[in-house]
């Protein structure tokens, strides 16, 4: 589904250059759910964020479902549709009611009608548990409800693969549990995900594999259970102590 | 204790101030010894004109329908010529059957018609109007292409930009008349408009640009990561939140248009400004005019800040 191979992503500022991601190659399989973790700095949202384009890498291959990013002719925009991504900050459109929000998209890119992307908007928003707010302003919902829309907002375009981009680290402590939950039951239903986080508890319960990255590198890669009780390397051992 | 919320005081000192300001100014306006004439100005709104009907040839009178108000008299000439006139019943001054020479006057219409000031003002209003859209839209593209990432694109709009807001209207409009309105044979009219509008384009271009700089990167990226092309995601996501935020900015702009538009009166165009002059040149009642063409433009500028107030309200429902 995802073939990252050899991603290098340099960022030359004038503080220098940083190697943010340093040669990283993973793959994911379809319906596969991968937890990205590691110390803040690691380029694991970097990465993230290479993979729908929203960064540029500077040297390797990724390839979502056979179509390679470093390929000049891809249209970047088809493979967005296909790729959905939630933000930390939510990044909900303010000046639209959470229906607009959920509906735009799909009416702009996959030239839905009107009545077709409104059916699959309010689906959506009770699937998520939020179908009361469809006329709402944005600014008028709680941070977890917003992260929640922005999730169904992502899921309107029918994606093969989504990314989650430290989706609770905005959140009030209290309202953490209802977006997992929601990260959780997509997980069961068996789509492909991708989720840089902080919550090892929700990467222990739900992810298929944990890929632990530290200083642009992939450092130790292993299911949950492998990682969080026995990890190989010193660097990984040291991080887990710490956030434990 | 809670503090004292009177404000009473302050608002007996202000209406204090302001009497003293305006007897200040009527006590030395009293010795120069001016004379006043506020009666004459009405007339520069509008005025009844008494317009004369006159036969163009010799005619004998054939037909007199008296319609009320009106009359109408229908005239034979030699030969074929046949004409009608409409005047006012009580001003005819013909009855059927008279032998009129060319140039006798059958009888009056008595019309109302629009006065300089009110002239003035409408050539103000769509002056400015125009003006505002060709440099608003002048405004959108050359904000656009100040954040663009072709080098070219990013520099002309540098250039115009700098060149227009580094040099004075005045100038602007004497260079446009003169110099651009001579080599390329255009009216006064398009030379006003067109030196108002690249005027306020550039700085409308400012305000557009810092406009969508303040919309933060996530909107766009939220877009971006939907599928959106980057101009789906500037008209539905970028702009419309930019708009409502450059509002009172874009609305300052254009109130001071229609301000600088007085300027154009040194080409010529006979706008508010331009008509006050006139009037007082007939007239010599310089302090009325001058302080009702002010009024004018006051009451222009504060019916447009008000339906700005307004949109304001009406685009904060999604605070």
């Amino acid at each position: 589904m995802i073939k990252a191979v050899n991603v290098v992503k340099i960022f030359s500022g004038k503080a220098g250059v940083v190697r943010a991601v340093d040669g990283v190659s993973t793959e994911v399989a379809r319906g596969e759910v991968v937890v990205i973790i590691g110390p803040s700095g690691s380029g694991k949202s970097t990465f993230l964020r290479c993979i729908n384009g929203l960064e540029s890498f500077t040297e390797g291959h990724i390839i979502i479902d056979g179509v390679d990013l470093a390929d000049k002719k891809t249209n970047i925009n088809k493979v967005r549709a296909e790729v959905g991504m939630v933000f930390q900050q939510f990044n909900l459109f303010p000046h639209m009611t959470v229906l607009e929000n959920l509906t735009l998209a799909q009416r702009r890119v996959r030239r839905r009608s009107k009545a077709q992307a409104d059916e699959k908007a309010r689906m959506l928003l009770r699937k998520v548990g939020i179908a009361e707010k469809a006329d709402e302003f944005p600014s008028r919902l709680s941070g977890g409800q917003q992260q929640r829309v922005a999730i169904a907002r992502a899921l309107a375009m029918d994606p093969k693969v989504m990314l989650f981009d430290e989706p609770t680290s905005a959140l009030d402590p209290e309202m953490v549990g209802e977006v997992l939950d929601v990260m959780k039951q997509l997980a069961r239903e068996g789509m492909t995900m991708m989720v840089v986080t902080h919550e090892m508890g929700f990467a222990r319960e739900v992810a298929d594999r944990v890929i632990f990255m530290d200083e642009g590198k992939v450092v130790e890669v292993g299911t949950p259970e492998h990682f969080f009780t026995s990890p190989r390397e010193e660097r990984a051992k040291l991080f887990l102590k710490q956030v434990l | 204790m809670k503090a004292a919320d009177n404000t009473w005081p302050w608002k007996v000192l202000l209406a204090v101030i302001l009497i003293g300001v305006a007897a200040g100014t009527w006590g030395a306006v009293k010795k120069i010894d001016y004379q006043w004439r506020w009666n004459r100005v009405p007339q520069y709104f509008a005025y009844v004109n008494e317009d004369a009907r006159k036969v163009p040839f010799d005619a004998e009178v054939v037909v007199v329908t008296d319609k009320g108000e009106q009359t109408v008299v229908t005239v034979a000439g030699a030969g074929s010529d046949k004409k009608e006139f409409t005047v006012d019943t009580a001003s005819l001054k013909v009855k059927k059957g008279d032998e009129l020479f060319a140039g006798d006057t059958i009888g009056f219409v008595t019309q109302w018609n629009l006065g300089p000031l009110t002239l003035g003002l409408w050539t103000t209003l769509w002056l400015s109007a125009v003006s505002s859209f060709f440099g608003l839209i002048l405004g959108l593209i050359t904000g656009l292409a100040r954040i663009s990432k072709n080098f070219t694109a990013r520099w002309l709009a540098l250039l115009y930009v700098e060149c227009i807001r580094g040099t004075p209207l005045l100038v602007q409009i004497f260079i446009a008349y003169f110099f651009l309105g001579t080599v390329f044979n255009l009216s006064r009219n398009v030379c006003g408009v067109g030196a108002l509008a690249l005027f306020c384009g550039a700085y409308v271009a400012e305000i557009v640009r810092a406009g969508i700089q303040s919309i933060s990167k996530g909107q766009t990226e939220a877009a971006r990561s939907l599928g959106m092309t980057a101009v789906q995601t500037m008209w539905d996501i970028v702009l419309p939140q930019a708009f409502k935020r450059i509002l009172p900015p874009l609305s300052g702009q254009f109130i001071s248009l229609i301000k600088d538009s007085s300027l154009v009166s040194v080409i010529a165009i006979t706008d508010l400004t331009k008509s006050g002059r006139e009037i007082i040149t007939s007239t010599f009642a310089t302090f009325e005019v001058w302080l009702l063409v002010a009024a004018m433009y006051l009451l222009v500028t504060s019916l447009l800040s008000q339906l700005v107030f307004y949109m304001e309200r009406r685009l904060a429902v999604s605070d």
